[in-house]
């Protein structure tokens, strides 16, 4: 005979105090569990969307980031005249060579210096990166110092607003544009004419090379013919997505490295809590589960009874977290990339795949604390478990 | 006196529950001293940076490079005593996805650098033979060990910012004067750098990544960086000139949301410690109302009620402090293995144990607060009453 889920969940409501403290400390857990998951996950969601499955990104080979590659003007043009390439309305090569350098911007709220990266375009980039759209401003002009900024720049740096001015190496710039980019690190990155930005840093080398194919299984082909040029041998090419998720593995790994310690580490602290709980709850009724026993109920059923209960608290615990959690997809933080050693803004992301882990490590949680103390009430004898007062 | 004996005897009444509530609490402990631990990490080259040390670099950002010839205009700059100047190099060392491959690679010029950085340690035959080959470096002490590199072996690394392959042949492992000296790092000739890049690309020669100022007074230290940056002002390659502390820090700065979490973590520790706490003493008294009744009756004060259910509580709390703290060290130690380039000093801090503790002080008083309250107010014939 099974006993009613109304036991259990009474039996939580009859200790009210020791409950929630034990319920406190569940959902704290949960709650830094999923939030380091949504925290790494936004890294990801930042970073892996930047590039589309449909772009071929051309870097130097043996080159670790965007920033450490070099593709000199003859590679460029070269890429250019392959028939793989996709050509816009215009007839022109879909195709952009793009400079990146870093510059050091005031930051609004700390009035600090950090790293902002300015990126300088080929026309043709905007057709290339459809995610990036303008939500004020215009696009700026080819052949002029004109920039348009992303969101996350003109929000966390000083001056960046629509006609404002940034200056580096004795050169000025017109602010004429905010852009939008999904969420994605395009949104951290300041965008010019290449043709521009290259004289007015010196520096004589694209970074990369981004095309678009007519049809994106001819990867390995343009590859091959790439390779047997030996002007551009120097050059090696992938996906811009597989890209750029190689690039998020370091900050995204190392996001879940320290946040599964912590948390496998504060579990353990959880655990120990809801066993405290169970034992003390166990002891508490031990005259109840004598009456329970003799009334007919079997041992198993005990057992499952405590089980329910520990897991019902932690099932709750993990929703609160995820609540409390989801409260964070409001906020958005930056930090350092390391591939292109300038500040990344990123938000906490919820998923349903961060909602599904949380919710098992909570009820893993429950399980575990739930165990020891639910097998001590099934083990009671009855005759003993009664004459206990 | 008798209270204590008491009161130890009581935390040990229900001694699994004791124990877990002592695991629980040690297990925060550590885990507060773990992150604090990797949050002074983080700051290390800041902690370890010299107050007679500027840094003249690009005003634009690290990735510009500066004239060489900015040396010798920088040595005439009065209360400079000194220049050194370096590179970084970058490059890929075997699998870059392997943490450990990791480490610094910086062009330095030795002739000037171990005046500049005393706390470098090299023997004298070890630099002359540094000085002597093109292509030698040196390696720290900690780098040589993790690598298991000796004197002649070569280090091959792809270069990235400066293409090609490149063989290091190593000719010392320097060591570092205190614990805060990174001992990581992997250091070349300047003008090796510049003799092989200019083979492939003549435009990049004659270039420092930053230049080493030393300022022996304290007070000059802010003329010495106004001078150099209006020198400078509006060359195409202007400067910015700045403590090594504040470069340090400007590195760290930018990850600062991510150490900003890691401290909002370590609070949130204790608040579980404080739960786990609670918890039991709160049970620990449900239990016991009928027996606090009795001393009421026999006239034993609200003193030593109090001083019983604070000293259980303390009595736990201490114990599960000093344990945490025992743990710290092995936990911080396995970090510290497990990135060993990217966090080169791991000590844990004097402070850090300090925070500890009264953390678990803390945590004894007010998990005791709240129901010694309720039975100072409980009536005795109420808790004579009540049935367990």
């Amino acid at each position: 005979m099974k006993i009613p889920l109304s036991y259990s969940w009474r039996s939580l409501w009859t200790r009210r105090l020791t409950t929630i403290l034990t319920l406190a400390g569940i959902t704290l857990v949960a709650f830094v569990f999923a939030a380091i998951l949504m925290m790494a996950h936004g890294v990801e969601v930042a970073m892996v969307d930047s590039g589309s499955d449909d772009n071929i990104i051309a870097i130097r080979k043996s080159a670790t980031s965007e920033l450490t590659s070099q593709v000199d003007r003859e590679s460029a043009n070269i890429l250019k005249t392959h028939g793989e390439i996709a050509h816009g309305a215009d007839g022109k090569p879909l195709v952009t060579s793009d400079v990146l350098v870093v510059i050091n911007l005031f930051k609004k709220v700390s009035h600090d210096l950090s790293n902002v990266s300015v990126r300088g375009l080929s026309p043709e980039a905007t057709q290339l990166r459809p995610q990036v759209k303008l939500s004020s401003g215009r696009m700026f002009q080819f052949g002029t110092h004109e920039v348009i900024v992303g969101k996350s720049v003109s929000q966390r740096f000083d001056g960046c607003e629509i006609g404002g001015t940034i200056r580096f190496m004795a050169s000025e710039w017109l602010i004429v544009g905010v852009f939008d980019a999904d969420g994605t690190s395009f949104e951290s990155e300041i965008w010019s004419d290449v043709e521009q930005l290259m004289p007015a840093v010196g520096r004589p080398i694209f970074n990369s090379v981004t095309m678009r194919l007519t049809d994106p299984n001819q990867l390995d082909a343009l590859k091959e013919s790439v390779q047997k040029d030996p002007r551009t041998q120097s050059v090696d090419l992938k996906r811009e997505k597989a890209f750029y998720a190689e690039q998020s593995k370091n900050l995204a790994g190392f996001i879940r490295i320290l946040g599964t310690i912590v948390t496998v580490i504060f579990s353990i602290g959880a655990i120990v809590g809801a066993v405290i709980t169970m034992y003390a709850a166990v002891s508490n009724r031990t005259v109840e589960i004598g009456t329970l026993r003799s009334l007919g109920f079997q041992r198993r059923s005990i057992l499952s009874a405590f089980l329910i209960e520990s897991t019902l608290l932690a099932v709750i615990g993990g929703l609160a977290g995820i609540a409390l959690a989801s409260l964070m997809s409001f906020v958005r933080i930056s930090t350092v990339n390391f591939g292109t050693f300038s500040e990344l803004a990123f938000g906490f992301e919820l998923s349903g795949q961060v909602i599904i882990s949380t919710l098992i490590f909570a009820v893993v949680m429950g399980f575990l604390g739930g165990f020891l103390p639910a097998v001590r009430a099934a083990r009671l004898s009855i005759v003993n478990a009664l004459r206990s007062s | 006196m008798k209270v204590l004996k008491l009161a130890i005897k009581n935390s040990f009444r229900h001694s699994l529950r004791t124990i877990l509530t002592i695991i629980g609490i040690s297990i925060a402990v550590m885990s507060f001293g773990f992150i604090r631990t990797v949050v002074t990490a983080w700051n290390a080259g800041v902690a370890a940076s010299a107050s007679n040390r500027m840094i003249t670099s690009h005003s634009v950002s690290i990735i510009f490079t500066l004239p060489i010839s900015y040396r010798d205009q920088l040595l005439k700059v009065p209360g400079v005593s000194g220049v050194s100047y370096g590179n970084w190099f970058g490059g890929v060392y075997k699998d870059p996805n392997d943490f450990k491959n990791f480490f610094p690679r910086i062009a330095i010029d030795p002739e000037s650098f171990f005046s500049l950085y005393p706390e470098f340690i090299l023997p004298e035959d070890q630099l002359a033979a540094f000085k002597k080959d093109r292509n030698a470096c040196i390696v720290g002490q900690k780098l040589a060990t993790e690598h298991g590199f000796k004197i002649g072996d070569i280090i091959t690394v792809e270069g990235d910012i400066y293409p090609g392959t490149w063989d290091f042949v190593v000719r010392g492992i320097y060591k570092g004067r205190d614990a805060t000296v990174d001992e990581t790092q992997m250091l070349f000739q300047w003008k090796y750098l510049d003799e092989k890049v200019g083979q492939t690309q003549p435009g990049r020669t004659g270039q420092a990544g930053w230049y080493v100022l030393n300022v022996q007074n304290a007070s000059d230290l802010a003329t010495v960086a106004k001078t150099v940056d209006d020198m400078y002002a509006n060359s195409r390659a202007s400067t910015k000139t700045q403590t090594e502390k504040a470069w340090q820090q400007s590195f760290v700065s930018m990850s600062s949301a991510i150490l900003t979490s890691l401290t909002v973590m370590s609070y949130v520790i204790i608040g579980i410690i404080l739960l786990v706490l609670t918890n039991t003493i709160v049970m620990a008294t449900r239990e016991r109302i009928r027996e606090y009744a009795v001393l009421k009756t026999l006239g034993f004060s609200g003193r030593h009620i109090i001083a019983l259910i604070g000293g259980e509580s303390m009595l736990i709390a201490v114990a599960g402090g000093a344990f945490g703290l025992l743990l710290t060290f092995p936990a911080t130690g396995g970090f510290a293995k497990a990135f060993p380039t990217w966090f080169p000093i791991v000590v844990v801090e004097p402070l850090t144990i300090a925070l500890a503790v009264a953390s678990a002080i803390v945590a004894g008083i007010v998990a005791a607060l709240f129901p010694s309250m309720r039975i100072l107010r409980m009536k005795i014939v109420d808790g004579l009453r009540t049935i367990g």
